[in-house]
C-alpha cells in the first residue's frame, strides 16, 4: 500500500474519532464541568481557589486573622531574640531584680483584648452569613453511609442516588485517585443551593474545602449548609469525621454546570438512575494481598 | 542503701525503710518520691508505645497508597491508641503523677503527700488502665473510633467485639487514677504547706498542680458518666446516644468535650508551672508578676470549663452558641498572653544561661506561641468550618502538645533529674537531644499547616496524590524526632552510669525553691523537721 493511502486512512479515522467524541460530549450534560478542575495540587500551601462567595470570605478572614497572629508571633520572637542577646550571662553578668511594672502589666492585658475585638467583629458577622441558608434555589439532602454518599434532589421527585469512590485499580486518565467518584453530585452554577445533611449509620463529615462548606452528618438529626458555585467546573471534598475502615474512601465530587445543562442532566439522570438503582460499585480499601513488594512501591 | 547517709545527715532515723525489700519499696510504696519515680517510668513506657505508634503512622503516610498498615480497621485502632496513650499514659503521668508527686511536697516543705496509700492506689490504677488500653489496641480488630470515642461508631453495632469495651474501661481506670491523685494533691497543697508558706508565697508549679487538680475533680466525673453511658449502650441495651431509641450522639460530644477541653489545660498548666521555675532559675531572677502568673492559671482553668463546644462548631449547635463559644474561647488568649509576656519579662534584665533545661523552656515558649496563634485562628467559628478536623488542626494541637507539653516535660526532666538521681546529665548530649528534637518536630508538624489549608482530612491512611509532598517532608521530620529519642536514651544511659555527685543546689543562685535545700538525690524522707518559711 502506498504511503498516501495510509495517511488518508489515518486522517479519516481521526476525523471519525473526533466526531464520535463530539457526539458523546453533546450527550453528556455535565461536560461543561470538565473545563475547570478545582482540586488540591502538589505542594499546595494555602487554601483552595475559592469556588464560592463563602470560601472567598473564608479566604479573606483567614488572611486577616493570620496576619494579625503572625504579627503577634513575630513580636514575641523578636522580643525573645533581643532578650537572648542583650541579657545572656556574658552580656549581662549581674541579674536585675525587677519583678513588677504595673503599666506594662496593664498594657499586655489591654492590647491583646483590643486585638481580639478586632478579630471578633468580622468573624461574628461571618457566622451570621454562614448560617443564612434562606431562599435557596434548590435543596439536596445529603446522607452519609459507610462508605458512600447518597444525594437526594428534593425538587426532582425520584432523583436519589449513591456516589462511590472509584477504586484505585480502576482509575482512568483524567480521574483523580481518592477524589473521583462514579456518580458526582451535579449542581447548577450561580444558584443558591442548600444542603440538608444527615447520616444513615455513624457520624460522617460533609467537607467541601473549595466551597467553604463543612458539617457533620449525624444520624437522627439534620444540619444545613449552603453554597453558590460561581464557575462551572469540578469540585472535590472528602469525608471528614472518622466513620470506620472506609473513612478515607468516600470522597465527594461536584460537577457544577450552567442551569440549562443541570436541567438536562436531571432528565437524563431520572431516566437512567432513579431510586438508587445505580449499580453500586463495591468500594472499600482494596483488599490487596499484602506483600513486602507492595510496601516498597 | 545510699540514702542512709542522708537520713543520718538529717538525723531522723527512719531505719525501718532501709530493710525494705524490692517488692515492699516499689509495689507497695507509700513514699511520694518512689511513687513519683514509678509514674515517670510509666510515662516513659507510655511515651515509647505512643511514639512507636506515631512512627508507624508517619511511615504509612510517607507515600500515598502505602501498605505499612494493612487495613483501615488497623489504622483506626492505631490512631485511637496513639491519642489515648499519649494523653493519659504519657503527658499526664509525667507532669502530674511524676513531677507533681516528686516536687509538690518538696516545694511546700511537706514530708509526704496527704494520703500516701491513696497515692499508691492511684498509681496502680494507671497501670491497670494501661493494660486495658493495650488490650483495646491488640484484641480482635482493636478500638477504631478515634480517641474522642464518638458514638455511634463505637456502639455495639459498628464496633462489635471486646476491644472497645476494654478501651472504655481503661478510661474508667485511668480516670479513677487521676481523680484520686487530684484529691490527694488538693488535700496536700491546702493543708500541708510549711508554716509561713501562704498561698501567695507558694511556688508556681504548686499553683499549677492545684488548679490542674481542681480541673480533674470537676472534669473526670463527667467523662466517667459519658463513658458509663457508652458502656450501657453497648452492653445493656440502653440508648443514651442511639437516635433510634430517642438518644442523641450529640449529647456524647457535649459531655466528652466538657471533660475534653479542661483536659487540654490539665495537660498544659503543669507545663506552665515547670517553665516558670526553669526560666526564673536560668535568668537568675525571681518570676515576674508572680500573682498575675498564679491567677492567670486560675482564670485559664475557670474559663476552660466554659468553652467546650468550640470543638463542635460544625456539629449540631445553634448560631448563637457558635458566637458565644467563639468569643469565650478567644478570651483565654488574654491570660495565656499574660503568662508568655511574664516569662519574657522574667528573662528581661536577667543573666541568662542556656543550659539544656532553659533551651527546652525557651523552645516551649516560642513554639507554644505558634500553637496559640493557630488556636486563635481555629477559635473563629467561620474558619473552623474550613479547618475543622483537617491537618491544620493536627498541626495546632501538636504544637501545643508535642512541642508544648512534651518540651516542658523534657525541661522539667533535665532541670530535676539531678535532684532525683543525684547524678548530672551530660550537657552536650542534652543539647544534641534538644536541637535534633526541635528540628524533628518542627519538620513534622509545620508542613501539616499546609496540608490542612489544602484540605487534607485527619485520620486517613491513604490520601490524594497531591498531598504526597508535604506528607513526605512530615515523615522525614518524624524520623528525625525518632532518632532524637535514641539520643535521649543515650542521655539516660549516661545519667544512670554516672559516678559524679551533685551539690544540694546544683543550679546556684537562681534556684530558690525548697527542693534545692535538700540533698541530691533527695533522701527518702525529707522535712521530718518542718521548715519555716519567712
Amino acid at each position: 500500500m502506498k504511503r498516501g493511502n495510509l495517511s488518508a486512512l489515518f486522517g479519516l479515522s481521526l476525523l471519525f474519532l473526533f466526531a464520535h467524541a463530539a457526539a458523546a460530549q453533546s450527550a453528556d450534560p455535565t461536560a461543561a464541568a470538565d473545563a475547570y478542575v478545582n482540586a488540591p495540587h502538589a505542594w499546595q500551601m494555602w487554601l483552595p481557589v475559592p469556588g464560592s462567595p463563602m470560601e472567598a470570605q473564608v479566604d479573606w478572614l483567614m488572611r486577616y486573622v493570620l496576619w494579625i497572629m503572625t504579627g503577634v508571633v513575630a513580636f514575641v520572637g523578636v522580643l525573645m531574640v533581643y532578650v537572648f542577646i542583650r541579657f545572656n550571662a556574658r552580656a549581662n553578668p549581674v541579674p536585675g531584680t525587677v519583678t513588677h511594672n504595673t503599666l506594662i502589666e496593664i498594657l499586655w492585658i489591654t492590647i491583646p483584648s483590643l486585638l481580639l475585638v478586632v478579630i471578633i467583629v468580622p468573624s461574628v458577622k461571618m457566622i451570621l452569613y454562614q448560617a443564612d441558608d434562606s431562599n435557596p434555589y434548590m435543596t439536596v439532602t445529603v446522607t452519609g453511609h459507610q462508605w458512600y454518599w447518597e444525594y437526594n434532589y428534593n425538587a426532582v421527585p425520584g432523583l436519589d442516588y449513591s456516589s462511590y469512590m472509584i477504586p484505585d485499580a480502576q482509575i482512568q486518565p483524567g480521574e483523580i485517585r481518592r477524589l473521583s467518584v462514579d456518580h458526582p453530585m451535579v449542581l447548577p452554577v450561580g444558584e443558591k443551593i442548600r444542603f440538608v445533611i444527615t447520616s444513615g449509620d455513624v457520624l460522617h463529615g460533609f467537607y467541601l474545602p473549595s466551597l467553604g462548606v463543612q458539617k457533620y452528618a449525624i444520624p437522627g438529626t439534620t444540619l444545613t449548609s449552603w453554597t453558590i458555585i460561581t464557575k462551572p467546573g469540578t469540585y472535590f471534598g472528602q469525608c471528614n469525621q472518622i466513620c470506620g475502615l472506609g473513612h478515607d474512601a468516600m470522597p465527594i465530587e461536584i460537577k457544577a454546570v450552567p442551569l440549562a445543562d443541570y436541567l438536562a442532566w436531571t432528565k437524563q439522570a431520572l431516566a437512567t438512575y432513579t431510586d438508587n438503582t445505580v449499580p453500586p460499585s463495591p468500594v472499600i480499601r482494596p483488599q490487596l494481598p499484602l506483600k513486602l513488594a507492595d510496601a516498597a512501591n | 542503701m545510699s540514702t542512709t547517709t542522708h537520713d543520718d545527715f538529717q538525723a531522723h532515723g527512719g531505719h525501718e525503710h532501709h530493710q525494705q525489700s524490692f517488692a515492699a519499696r516499689w509495689l507497695m510504696s507509700t513514699n511520694h518520691k518512689d511513687i513519683g519515680t514509678l509514674y515517670i517510668i510509666a510515662a516513659f513506657v507510655g511515651a515509647c508505645v505512643g511514639g512507636v505508634l506515631s512512627m508507624i503512622m508517619r511511615l504509612q503516610l510517607m507515600y500515598p497508597h502505602n501498605h505499612i498498615v494493612t487495613s483501615g480497621t488497623e489504622w483506626n485502632a492505631i490512631i485511637t491508641a496513639h491519642g489515648l496513650i499519649m494523653i493519659f499514659w504519657f503527658v499526664m503521668p509525667a507532669l502530674i503523677g511524676g513531677m507533681g508527686n516528686w516536687f509538690v511536697p518538696l516545694m511546700i516543705g511537706a514530708p509526704d503527700m496527704a494520703f500516701p496509700r491513696l497515692n499508691n492506689m492511684s498509681f496502680w490504677f494507671l497501670v491497670a488502665g494501661f493494660v486495658f488500653v493495650m488490650l483495646g489496641l491488640l484484641l480482635g480488630t482493636g478500638t477504631g473510633a478515634g480517641w474522642t470515642l464518638y458514638p455511634p461508631l463505637d456502639n455495639a453495632q459498628y464496633s462489635p467485639g471486646v476491644a472497645t469495651d476494654f478501651t472504655l474501661f481503661s478510661i474508667h481506670l485511668v480516670g479513677i487514677s487521676s481523680l484520686l491523685g487530684a484529691i490527694n494533691f488538693i488535700a496536700t497543697i491546702l493543708n500541708m504547706r510549711a508554716p509561713g508558706m501562704t498561698m501567695h508565697k507558694m511556688p508556681l508549679f504548686c499553683w499549677a498542680i492545684l488548679v490542674t487538680a481542681f480541673l480533674l475533680v470537676l472534669a473526670i466525673p463527667v467523662l466517667a458518666g459519658a463513658v458509663t453511658m457508652l458502656i450501657m449502650d453497648r452492653n445493656f441495651g440502653t440508648s443514651f446516644f442511639e437516635p433510634a431509641g430517642g438518644g442523641d450522639p450529640v449529647l456524647f460530644q457535649h459531655l466528652f468535650w466538657f471533660f475534653g477541653h479542661p483536659e487540654v489545660y490539665i495537660m498544659i498548666l503543669p507545663a506552665f508551672g515547670i517553665i516558670s521555675h526553669v526560666v526564673s532559675t536560668f535568668s537568675k531572677k525571681p518570676v515576674f508578676g508572680y500573682l498575675g502568673m498564679a491567677y492567670a492559671m486560675v482564670i485559664i482553668g475557670f474559663v476552660g470549663f466554659l468553652v467546650w463546644a468550640h470543638h463542635m462548631f460544625v456539629s449540631a449547635i445553634s448560631t448563637d452558641s457558635r458566637i458565644y463559644f467563639e468569643v469565650a474561647t478567644l478570651v483565654i488568649a488574654v491570660p495565656t498572653g499574660i503568662k508568655v509576656f511574664s516569662w519574657i519579662a522574667t528573662m528581661w534584665g536577667g543573666s541568662i544561661e542556656f543550659k539544656t533545661p532553659m533551651l527546652w523552656a525557651v523552645g516551649f515558649i516560642f513554639l507554644f506561641v505558634i500553637g496559640g496563634a493557630t488556636g486563635v485562628v481555629l477559635a473563629n467559628a467561620p474558619l473552623d468550618q474550613e479547618l475543622h478536623n483537617d491537618y491544620f488542626l493536627i498541626a495546632h494541637f501538636h504544637y501545643v502538645l508535642s512541642m508544648g507539653a512534651a518540651f516542658a516535660i523534657f525541661a522539667g526532666f533535665y532541670y530535676w533529674i539531678g535532684k532525683m538521681t543525684g547524678h548530672p546529665y551530660p550537657e552536650f548530649w542534652g543539647k544534641v537531644h534538644f536541637w535534633t528534637f526541635f528540628i524533628g518536630v518542627n519538620l513534622t508538624f509545620f508542613p501539616m499547616h499546609f496540608l490542612g489549608l489544602a484540605g487534607m482530612p485527619r485520620r486517613y491512611p491513604d490520601y490524594a496524590d497531591a498531598f504526597a509532598g508535604w506528607n513526605y517532608v512530615s515523615s522525614i521530620g518524624a524520623l528525625i524526632s525518632g532518632a532524637s529519642t535514641l539520643v535521649f536514651f543515650y542521655v539516660l544511659y549516661r545519667i544512670f552510669t554516672s559516678k559524679e555527685a551533685l551539690a544540694d543546689n546544683y543550679w546556684g543562685e537562681g534556684a530558690t525553691t525548697l527542693e534545692w535545700a535538700v540533698p541530691s538525690p533527695a533522701p527518702q524522707h525529707t522535712f521530718l523537721d518542718v521548715p519555716v518559711i519567712r
